[in-house]
């Protein structure tokens, strides 16, 4: 298992460098410059000083040189400095956005997983029945929904018509006169909504992978073997089939956290969250170099370390991928 | 089987499927409307009207008016073309990447394939939504930059689908008996494999649509899609969503729209691949 584990932690090396790579040159390779728009902001700037100022940030050395002054900094975990008038190192910029979208990200996985699971398994054994076709058309209805969209009409369901849930933010006004369950209270409500939707986009997918997943091994000759032995119906669904079943689903997890990740671009900014994604936003629309691609690292590190959580559990799951 | 029975069987189990059917009706009707745009819409979707802001529902103003008394009926058709260019451009440079990729490394495999694998893989580790963001804001922000940066980033699928086709197709005979009457790698790799391995691209090309469809939606809704004027179901909503509390059915009506586009073309993608294969059915 060790020797497995580091196996999978040194394949990473390669990846990261190479996803650090293509998003390092198509992001330098497309036209305007950060200093375009610092230009745009104050129209006193003279040449020279634009010069100077790309001179400081290191924009007038050839792109590659760029990339391996990066590659370096970052091999120290250093990720530089914003280009933003605040000047702030990226790291301290980060880390105070990370803990919310990872919070509402894992916050959506759980969800998923004790949604979709379970509506999944019970389709699978009823196939083709009532209620597996309305589980299918339920399916369908979520695949096709925009979750943006969605997310507009809850906001307008539940918050400006019935006034349940807070529509934007993290926190109510006079949040700091709240008692500690008063506060606990307040988040989960500002975090409902979010969650909720982050989750939504997801739960049609991995039912219907449940579903299909669920029905093959069915199939099995074991399972058979279980059901002649005269084990108990749900004993041979629950514990005989739905740990096989659980494997390619556990894969596809750890694959779908680049598309959470992105989901939360579109989530941050609808419901103004101070998080990764709306970070993100703003460090494009200022082309905010360091910003963008510190934000793309952990997003591709987050991706790779899910990934390899997939693989741990599938490897703990069935002993025979340990062994190879 | 010769190819008419092999056509015949599936439109046969296509037709039996009323949900696949029903699908396509909805894509057919989709580029109905999207062809005769300025025909059924009942205004100038570009036409400011500071007399109507704001209107709710009525019968002049089926789904309502904007915050600048634009009729929001018009403005949803007109959208309607944005999706489908977008949607059927984007896949078409997708599948071509993909398919390409996909023959050559499944093909010839060794080090192409190595290194084209991998760099699928490194692909799908980036959030490409943030890519694309990040692409796009940084590009004009416009149609046809939009459908370039989409096609660009989702090929990985299909070059993966494409592969896996190649890998086995390429040790069947009908390859064999073609090498030994001396074909080109070429003609080998796009007349005789590539058609055999068409139905799975079809498929992932029609579903792709969808995806395409959605990505562009959620664009625009930033503001970094289409821009306005131009109307798109995106760029709709987020007037939607700056005057949530007070007009709903700007965010109400775009967003079906979407909904029924992607429903159709998902539905139609699901049916097509049940009839080519029954056994694939998930």
């Amino acid at each position: 298992m060790i020797t497995y584990l580091f196996k999978r932690l040194l394949e990473m090396i390669p990846t990261l460098v190479g996803i650090t790579l293509i998003s390092f040159f198509i992001i330098h390779l497309a036209p305007g410059k950060p200093t375009d728009v610092l230009a745009d902001l104050n129209p006193k700037m003279t040449p020279e000083a634009r010069e100077r100022l790309e001179k400081y940030y290191g924009l007038d050395k050839p792109i590659h040189i760029q990339y391996v002054l990066w590659l370096k900094r970052i091999a120290k975990l250093d990720f530089g400095d914003s280009f933003s008038t605040d000047r702030r190192p990226v790291w301290t910029k980060i880390k105070e956005r990370l803990p919310i979208t990872i919070l509402i990200n894992t916050l959506a996985l759980v969800l998923i997983f004790i949604i979709a699971i379970p509506i999944g398994v019970s389709s699978a054994v009823r196939p083709y029945s009532l209620y597996d076709k309305i589980t299918t058309v339920v399916v369908f209805i979520g695949f096709a929904i925009p979750t943006f969209w969605l997310a507009l009409l809850l906001m307008i369901l539940f918050g400006v018509n019935l006034h349940w849930l807070p529509i934007s933010g993290l926190k109510s006004m006079g949040y700091e006169n709240l008692s500690a369950l008063g506060k606990i209270w307040d988040w989960t409500q500002h975090l409902i909504l979010p969650m909720t939707l982050e989750a939504f986009g997801g739960l049609a997918g991995y039912s219907r992978y449940m579903r299909s997943s669920m029905l093959e091994v069915v199939r099995q000759d074991y399972i058979t073997t279980a059901r002649a032995k005269g084990l108990a119906e749900s004993k041979v669904i629950y514990k005989h089939a739905l740990r096989n079943a659980l494997l390619p689903v556990i894969t596809l997890l750890g694959m779908s956290i680049p598309g959470l990740i992105g989901g939360s671009v579109i989530f941050e900014n609808i419901f103004s969250i101070p998080g990764m994604g709306q970070l993100f936003y703003q460090a494009v629309m200022m082309r905010d170099y360091p910003v963008i691609m510190g934000i793309l690292t952990i997003g591709a590190v987050l991706t790779l370390v899910g990934n390899l959580l997939a693989d741990i559990g599938y490897a703990l799951a069935d002993p025979r991928i340990r062994t190879r | 089987m010769n190819q008419s029975t092999l056509k015949s069987l599936f439109w046969r189990r296509f037709k039996k499927n009323r949900l696949a059917v029903i699908g396509g009706i909805i894509v057919f009707c989709l580029f109905a409307v999207a062809v005769l745009t300025p025909l059924i819409a009942p205004y100038n979707p570009d036409a400011i009207n500071v007399k109507h802001v704001l209107e709710s529902p009525s019968i002049s103003h089926p789904f309502g008016t904007d915050d600048l008394g634009r009729d929001i009926l018009s403005r949803v058709i007109y959208g309607s073309r944005i999706s489908l260019a977008v949607g059927f451009v984007a896949v078409g440079i997708a599948t071509i990447i993909g398919v390409i990729l996909g023959a050559l490394s499944g093909y010839y495999g060794g080090w192409f394939d190595t290194v084209t694998m991998r760099f699928v893989d490194i692909m799908l580790s980036i959030p490409t939504f943030f890519l694309i963001l990040a692409v796009i804001a940084m590009l004009e922000p416009g149609i046809w930059n939009i459908m370039i940066v989409i096609g660009i980033t989702s090929w990985m699928g299909v070059a993966r689908l494409v592969r896996a086709e190649f890998l086995s197709l390429k040790e069947r005979e009908f390859v064999l008996s073609a090498r030994a009457l001396g074909a080109s790698d070429f003609r080998i790799i796009f007349r005789h494999i590539l058609p055999n391995a068409m139905s799975p691209v079809l498929v992932s090309a029609v579903l792709g649509i969808a995806g395409a469809v959605l990505v562009e939606s959620a664009l625009s809704f930033l503001g970094i899609g289409v821009q306005p004027p131009t109307a798109s179901w995106g760029n709709i909503l987020t007037i939607g969503k700056d005057n949530i509390e007070i007009a709903w059915w700007i965010s109400v009506f775009p967003g079906i729209a979407i909904f029924i586009t992607v429903l159709a073309y998902n539905l139609l993608g699901e049916g097509i691949r049940d009839s080519i294969d029954p056994r694939l059915k998930i």
